[in-house]
């Protein structure tokens, strides 16, 4: 289970983060939704500890993130993934050797297992055939699909998606929405995916919430979202120009 | 606050600035140092990124070397002609290269063409969330990218080194020999005689604190590069003049320490 207790987090005076309370059970997929450059990302990034907040919690199975130093954040973070908004590539490796890493750095599998194991991994995300591209050959949805295959062939237990879809077209898009279900269904991780898929997100994730003016504005069922009554929700998931939230 | 009071604020927020970028960099350096001794050790990378900063720039080197061999020979032996030393024109020339030119030129070539592509790889790397990534996979990413070169710079700016002096010393001995007459005898004798091994000692000293100065300083500007091309193209310059200047500092503090 993740948890995030009042947290806040400034980047030069600017405060992003203003107490954010957030609860994920196990084996969930929780949609984050916000404006633009609202903080989602770097809530993300406090989840895997990648940043550190300046006050509050992220509880991970109970253990405090922003505390662990070392091998235990080591170990912490082992057992999380995340997919990048740009995938992250390696990009002077091929698209085998970027899901071979984590395998070759990370475990003692022999270089035939490892070689089974990306290519099924490929064959699950559609991309059988293009082991030997580089990120640079291929398109923006094969290097989601990529980074996918890559957070997937550790087994996480939990997966962060940063934007999987963004800059999609709508039909890849919903492939790898697809694609996102169908592993979460056969690996059970919890999941959190950063999007503005709106309402088509909605149909494959447990529970929405909406982070607004640096803290979470409102955490329920997709059914519950949409029925909302408070206005700044309804303008963001309508897209209405006209509301409480200011476009600049 | 009062108008007088303001030159002491700039100045004092420039202090600040400094002080702290030194502490950063030097706790980045400590850190790469500490990490080092620990595994994994990569030797693959290691061997790819001496292939990258010391093989890919061996003939810029042979290249400079040459010349530089060339023209202080030709430079050397007119002045020496005032005093009737022609005959010193071999030890000249390769005390000059051995203790001095050979070093610094070649660690600034180095800088130009090896240190400029690690900012910009690493900085790419980073305004790419692949530094992230592998953070996130709980892969130290100080020794994936930052230690290899470490080590590559090490292990390569000595080797170059010695390139550049032996190739600038048959430089100047083409020009002593073919355009002024000096026998290969003389030539190479008076080197002979006046090459000792500490001056030899001193020249790979210097190339060895040039190694780490540049991927040091080349590695920390990729690392903390700021955002977008504007960020990495700002910190490739940055990292190419300040690994230059500190090289001549560097050289100077040296020089003055292995004299005495």
């Amino acid at each position: 289970m993740i948890e995030v207790i009042d947290l806040y987090k400034s980047f030069h005076g600017c405060e992003v983060l203003r107490g954010v309370n957030l609860k994920v059970e196990e084996g969930q997929i929780l949609a984050l939704i916000g404006g633009s450059g609202k903080g989602k990302s770097v809530l993300l990034r406090h989840i895997i500890g990648l940043v550190k907040p300046d006050r509050g919690k992220i509880l991970i199975d109970n253990q405090d993130v922003s505390k662990l130093r070392g091998r235990m954040l080591k170990r912490l973070k082992e057992r999380l993934g995340i997919v990048f908004q740009g995938g992250a590539l390696f990009d002077s490796m091929t698209v085998f050797e970027n899901i071979a890493f984590p395998l070759r750095e990370k475990t003692r599998m022999k270089s035939l297992q490892i070689r089974d194991t990306v290519f099924r991994e490929l064959a699950r995300v559609g991309l059988s055939g293009a082991e030997n591209k580089y990120p640079s050959q291929i398109s923006g949805g094969m290097k989601k699909r990529v980074a996918l295959a890559r957070c997937l062939v550790m087994n996480p237990e939990i997966v962060l998606f940063d934007e999987p879809t963004t800059g999609l077209d709508p039909l890849i898009g919903k492939a790898i929405h697809k694609l996102i279900r169908e592993c979460q269904k056969s690996f059970n991780f919890t999941a959190i995916i950063v999007t503005h898929e709106i309402p088509a997100i909605f149909s494959m994730v447990d529970r929405v919430a909406m982070l607004y003016d640096g803290k979470i504005l409102a955490a329920g069922t997709p059914e519950e979202i949409k029925m909302s009554k408070d206005p700044v929700i309804h303008q963001f998931i309508c897209g209405e120009l006209e509301g409480p939230i200011g476009i600049n | 606050m009062y108008w007088t009071l303001v030159p002491f604020k700039v100045i004092g927020s420039f202090v600040h600035k400094f002080i702290r970028e030194l502490g950063r960099m030097g706790c980045f350096l400590a850190e790469s140092f500490f990490w080092m001794f620990f595994p994994p050790y990569l030797l693959q990378r290691i061997i790819k990124q001496v292939n990258f900063i010391g093989v890919k720039t061996t003939p810029v080197i042979v290249l400079t070397g040459l010349f530089t061999g060339m023209v202080l020979a030709l430079q050397t032996y007119y002045a020496l002609a005032k005093f009737g030393a022609e005959s010193s024109l071999g030890p000249v020339v390769s005390l000059s290269l051995i203790r001095e030119l050979g070093p610094v030129i070649s660690a600034l070539m180095v800088t130009g063409c090896a240190g400029s592509a690690v900012t910009a790889e690493i900085g790419i790397m980073r305004i790419s969330e692949q530094i992230d990534a592998l953070d996130a996979m709980a892969l130290n990413p100080y020794k994936y990218l930052i230690i290899p070169n470490l080590k590559a710079g090490i292990l390569s700016l000595p080797l170059l080194n010695a390139i550049f002096v032996v190739v600038g010393i048959f430089g100047g001995y083409a020009v002593g020999s073919g355009l002024m007459g000096i026998s290969s005898g003389t030539y190479f004798g008076g080197i002979q005689d006046f090459v000792n091994i500490r001056d030899i000692l001193e020249g790979i000293y210097k190339s060895l604190s040039f190694g780490i100065l540049i991927t040091w300083i080349s590695c920390y500007k990729g690392y903390y590069t700021g955002y977008g091309a504007e960020g990495v193209s700002k910190a490739t310059t940055q990292a190419v003049v300040l690994s230059s200047v500190v090289i001549l500092i560097w050289d100077y503090f040296m020089t003055s320490i292995l004299v005495s």
